[in-house]
């Protein structure tokens, strides 16, 4: 392979239109998504020859653990950091992810998701950050079923990826019910586990799920979401359950 | 009286443990960060935490601890704050379990200890080897939870351009440019503490985050800051070539039982055990780095005559490494293509910490301009000559927590509050700013800016890495005052527009590099011994009868002006730094 082919959806501000451009790149062994858009930095030329602008995108780390550089490649949403060219069909199509406000051709903004973990209280209420001794003891085994919950990277990916998230609700995603899920099984998160599942019962939360279970399918760490949501689901009947008699 | 009001610019470890600490003292704190926090750099951080717990009954002590960080970096670091961050350390581990932090645990259900470079025990609490993830995720949480209260303003997607500084020369707080609407504004506020991470990226493809370009340092520094320790860079001794970037194979690998190996004579040659018995392959960083040149090109036995050697843990456990070293044998697949636990990785020294930074006071972590703070990798405070693994990550929490309470006494002890000063100050940094932006615009030259960003790394990478010669340097030093010319005169922008312009903001930032590349490279140039990371073979021994001092240069508009400080070694003398003995810490 000599030259990769890319077809970029672009937009030079929020509000106008889309339009697509195409590039060709010359081809690098071991090159991504990300080492392409770094070309067009440096030489922004598309394929008729003309000049135009770098194509603006997020990143940050390039080892898939900062979550920046989500976008749709060829239909999925993925970390571009990660996606070899060469195992891409061509022409490669670039798109933002859909689910958010787009800021510049494959940059959107995500901020809404920090205020989605707000609103579930995703965090372990403590006196103060002094020295008051250890946490809790934890056996090996609970602490490698909860490491693997905590490596989400907040990409955004479920997000794109579920049904659900619509103009029409207001779903968090299953980001935030595998946040809440891995901070209840903490056992300093666990004194507060009820106020988090509460949290998810209001709108928005774990009755909007739809069980299309596409999260599970697109998340670049692999975590196990669909069970997140079902193990949460229990935690919020066996919550009413318990309101109904009264007990809590 | 009012709320004691400060900003932090930097969402890493060290902004968020500043911004805590500001935010549970009742203060408020306008935290402001390029990207989103879950971006910053410290989450890629892999191998632990040290603090000297001695749960493995060892004989670690804070004091151990302190010798050998002190040691580590070969007596240039001020020993008083090394010794109080030491102490400081395990209370940090204790905050870091309890809000969260899924570190592994022992068969008893304690947190567990691995052995990192340069030391003889187990000191670094770990999270398999994400653990930079799970502490910014778990201190992020705990800032939403104050953001909730009202004691944190988050701002993200924020970009530092400048500290506002009043005729006084005090910090009133500082101008930023929105990265979407490009909004430039002014944030007010009695302190700013600086935690904006470290600059790898003036070596172009290094083991950091791409953010990491020392942008707001080489601001700071033109504004007056000192800038110091410069030449100091870390080169890591292993780390693999991905197609965008270097990743960094932590010592994590060697502590669960990896060897550096090259073959001699069909053989494998374990030549870091045979050299450094005591230490063996976890060596300090410095030593590696050197020790694999030496058999890379004095030996020639690099892997296919290249400039690599193997590293192998493959003889170890495939479902405990995975447990353990989940994260890089997933990084090593996914990028390298090939599985660690079935046969060696092919690794080699490439660019990963700056020991230097902005310059502090060691008890408060302040600059030398009143109000302004720093802490983190854009400090130069707690490692010297060079960094231990794991000692980065407790610099920046505790680098991150001095800077906040002191900061916060700051405010409280002002007499005149930011609010009395007069407006001027922030609508003129304001109109220059926008000024500034305009005329990058205007530059229609024939280089793009990261065509230049490339040379530069180039230029780093060949002359101002691990061996240095003072010819080069020099030559160095003349060609990066070419780039600088460059930039000013023959830059090309081309995008012109006003809406998340990100090519302005990387114009920017590579004038930053061009200013630090030549303070890392007159530093290296004038130092003339070697000690830690800093190797000269025309002078190869440490002097310490002239060059035991810090580093710190002035900007000036002809070039770095340098002057030198004494280092308080008042804790512990400086020795012979041997690692080929366990050695007897006094
Ligand atoms: C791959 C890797 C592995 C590592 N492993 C370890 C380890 O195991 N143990 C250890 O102790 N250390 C390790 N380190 C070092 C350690 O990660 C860093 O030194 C530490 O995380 C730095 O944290 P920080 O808060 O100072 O900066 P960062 O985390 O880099 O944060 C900088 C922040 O500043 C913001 N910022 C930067 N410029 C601007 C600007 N102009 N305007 C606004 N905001 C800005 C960024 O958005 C970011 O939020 C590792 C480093 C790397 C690269």
């Amino acid at each position: 392979m000599k030259e990769v082919y890319f077809k970029i959806k672009r937009c030079l501000q929020r509000g106008r239109d889309s339009y697509w451009e195409e590039f060709v790149i010359p081809y690098r062994s071991e090159m991504t998504v990300v080492t392409a858009l770094r070309e067009i930095q440096k030489n922004p030329v598309n394929a008729r020859g003309q000049k135009t602008t770098p194509v603006v995108w997020e990143c940050s780390c390039l080892e898939e653990v900062c979550g920046a550089c989500s976008m749709i490649i060829n239909g999925r949403a993925r970390q571009a950091c990660s996606a070899f060219v060469a195992r891409l069909e061509q022409p490669i199509l670039l798109e933002p992810l859909s689910k958010f406000p787009l800021v510049r051709d494959l940059k959107v903004d995500r901020l809404e998701m920090s205020q989605n973990l707000r609103r579930v209280k995703s965090w372990i209420p403590v006196d103060g950050t002094h020295d008051v001794g250890p946490g809790p003891h934890q056996s090996v085994r609970h602490q490698q079923r909860v490491y693997q919950l905590s490596r989400c990277t907040h990409c955004g990916c479920c997000l794109e990826a579920c049904p659900q998230v619509n103009p029409h609700n207001d779903f968090v995603g299953a980001y935030v019910i595998s946040q809440v899920r891995w901070l209840n099984r903490l056992p300093s998160g666990a004194l507060n586990a009820e106020d988090r599942v509460d949290a998810l019962m209001a709108s928005g939360g774990l009755s909007e799920c739809s069980q299309a279970q596409n999260c599970v399918k697109v998340c670049p760490k692999g975590l196990p979401l669909a069970e997140s949501i079902i193990e949460m689901q229990k935690s919020a009947t066996l919550r009413l359950f318990k309101r109904s008699l009264g007990i809590s | 009286m009012l709320r004691p009001r400060a900003i932090v610019v930097g969402g890493g470890i060290s902004g968020l443990m500043a911004s805590l600490r500001i935010a549970e003292l009742g203060g408020h704190v306008t935290l402001l960060s390029t990207l989103s926090l879950h971006r910053s750099g410290s989450v890629t951080l892999q191998e632990g935490i040290n603090a000297a717990m001695d749960t493995k009954k060892e004989g670690d002590s804070p004091e151990r601890h302190f010798q050998e960080t002190i040691r580590g970096g070969d007596f240039l670091a001020h020993q008083p704050p090394v010794k109080r961050m030491c102490e400081a350390a395990p209370g940090l581990i204790h905050m870091l379990d309890r809000i969260g932090v899924p570190f592994h645990r022992t068969e008893e259900g304690w947190v567990d200890f691995r052995r990192l470079d340069g030391s003889l025990y187990h000191r670094a609490a770990f999270a398999g080897t994400t653990t930079g993830q799970h502490t910014h995720h778990a201190l992020a949480g705990q800032i939403r939870h104050h953001e909730s209260k009202g004691g944190v303003t988050l701002y993200e997607g924020w970009e530092f351009l400048s500290a506002v500084l009043d005729d006084q020369l005090m910090c009133r707080g500082v101008v930023a440019m929105n990265r979407a609407s490009m909004e430039i504004r002014a944030f007010k506020a009695d302190a700013v503490i600086f935690c904006t991470g470290g600059l790898g990226m003036i070596y172009g493809g290094s083991t950091p985050a791409i953010l990491s370009t020392g942008s707001a340092a080489g601001v700071l520094y033109q504004q007056g800051v000192y800038y110091a320790n410069g030449e100091f860079i870390q080169i890591h001794p292993s780390t693999f070539t991905g197609p965008d970037k270097s990743f960094l194979i932590s010592e994590a690998v060697v502590s669960e039982g990896g060897r550096y190996y090259v073959l001699r004579d069909k053989e494998p040659w374990y030549f870091l055990e045979e050299w450094y018995p005591p230490y063996g392959n976890l060596v300090p960083r410095d030593i590696a780095t050197r020790a694999i040149l030496k058999v890379v090109e004095n030996f020639h036995l690099g892997i296919e005559g290249e400039k690599e050697v193997c590293l192998d843990v493959s003889h170890r456990d495939p479902d405990s490494l995975y447990s353990r070293l989940g994260g890089i044998v997933e990084t090593y697949r996914k990028f390298a293509g090939q599985d660690p636990c079935r046969g060696p990785m092919r690794v080699r020294p490439n660019v990963h910490y700056s020991m230097g930074g902005l310059w502090v006071d060691s008890c408060r972590q302040m600059t030398n301009i009143p109000g302004l703070f720093a802490a983190g990798e854009c400090d130069y405070q707690y490692h010297g000559a060079n960094c231990l693994g794991g000692n980065a990550l407790l610099s920046s929490l505790y680098g991150g927590r001095v800077a906040g309470e002191s900061a916060f006494c700051y405010i409280k002890g002002l007499e005149k509050g930011t609010d009395s000063v007069d407006e001027g100050y922030f609508t003129r940094e304001i109109k220059k700013q926008t000024e500034d932006n305009q005329k990058i615009l205007q530059k229609q030259g024939s280089v793009n800016p990261h065509r230049l960003h490339q040379q530069l790394g180039t230029l780093m990478r060949e002359n101002v890495m691990t061996i240095r010669h003072n010819k080069v340097l020099a030559e160095t030093d003349e060609k990066l005052q070419e780039m600088m010319e460059q930039w000013e005169n023959n830059l090309t922008m081309t995008d012109v527009t006003h809406w998340a312009n990100d090519e302005l903001i990387f114009a920017r930032h590579l004038r930053s590099m061009l200013h630090l590349a030549r303070v890392i490279t007159l530093g290296a140039f004038r130092r003339n011994e070697s000690r830690g990371a800093h190797y000269k073979p025309e002078c190869p021994d440490r002097d310490d009868n002239y060059w035991l001092k810090m580093t710190k240069a002035k900007y000036t508009e002809k070039g770095p002006e340098f002057s030198y400080e004494e280092v308080d070694t008042s804790l512990m003398r400086p020795c012979v730094r041997d690692y080929t003995t366990s050695g007897v810490l006094v």
